[in-house]
């Protein structure tokens, strides 16, 4: 089986390896990438300056609440892109707001997890939609127009 | 994690699928109510008449009158089906047809199995993905 690009937004160096660790599939594991605020994470999903070169992700895992962008504006311009709108998109953030979660599926996050706050309970969460996303859904690999 | 129920609207015109999954989500306990809308066109004229909304929705893509990539655009165009999740629940296994699907704003695609034990699975996980680990949104705005 091909391996998964998964793109993670996070600039909590803790939840970044608590993610990673919690990650099972070699499949994934080995091709997470990290970017830790809003600004590196549009140049990498519209492949800008360092990043001219790289492939697009074929899963993101985005946090909300970023330094320079915030996580909603990423979510923004991914998903009214023609070419980007088709990568799914699963919100992980620390937010249980309602308002947080309505907007999130408004711009067409394909899920919202709250990150939950037990260490176990966070494990297992990384677990549920490692295994739900990659081993059940189909994920897409061009767009559509 | 505790498993709360909810509404859901299943898209579906084969009364077989219809069983399986009305029997997976019973024996998951994964709902209050679920709904069977069996064509396209009958989707669609209730999302335009914009009255109770599910908290998620289960479509399939061949659907009799209204397909179901028609039905996903149209949901999407309403102001209440813009929030929603919309999964698709399809025996293709096409890429194209993954590929739209995304493209149209599915929350998630998933091919139903052949097989009868692995269908029942596969519609309990997404019962329990959607009710355990996901939050929803609220239903009113």
């Amino acid at each position: 089986m091909s391996s998964i690009e998964c793109l993670l937004i996070e600039d909590n160096p803790g939840d970044v390896e608590l993610t990673r660790e919690s990650l099972k599939h070699g499949r994934i594991r080995n091709n997470l990438h990290v970017v830790e605020d809003g600004e590196q994470a549009l140049d990498y999903l519209f492949q800008r300056g360092e990043y001219a070169n790289t492939l697009l992700p074929d899963i993101i895992l985005l946090d909300l609440n970023l330094p320079k962008i915030d996580g909603r504006e990423v979510l923004r311009a991914l998903k009214t892109d023609s070419r980007r709108r088709h990568i799914p998109v699963i919100i992980l953030s620390s937010s249980e707001a309602a308002q947080d979660i309505q907007e999130s599926y408004r711009l067409h996050a394909n899920c919202f997890i709250s990150k939950p706050v037990q260490l176990n309970d966070f494990i297992k969460a990384v677990q549920m939609i490692e295994t739900f996303w990659i081993d059940i859904v189909h994920l897409p690999t061009l767009p559509v127009e | 994690m505790e498993v709360q129920p909810i509404d859901i609207l299943l898209i579906e015109d084969n009364p077989g699928d219809i069983e399986l999954v009305r029997a997976a989500f019973e024996e998951a306990r994964a709902y209050n109510h679920l709904t069977v809308i069996n064509d396209g066109q009958e989707a669609v004229e209730f999302f335009e008449k914009g009255e109770a909304a599910p908290d998620l929705i289960l479509l399939d893509i061949n659907l009799p009158k209204v397909n179901g990539f028609e039905v996903l655009q149209k949901i999407r165009a309403t102001q209440k089906g813009k929030n929603f999740p919309v999964v698709i629940l399809s025996s293709s296994e096409i890429e194209l047809d993954i590929n739209r699907s995304y493209s149209q704003y599915t929350d998630h695609f998933i091919t139903k199995p052949v097989d009868f034990d692995k269908f029942i699975a596969v519609v309990k996980s997404i019962g329990k993905f959607w009710l355990s680990v996901v939050k929803l949104p609220e239903k009113k705005e």
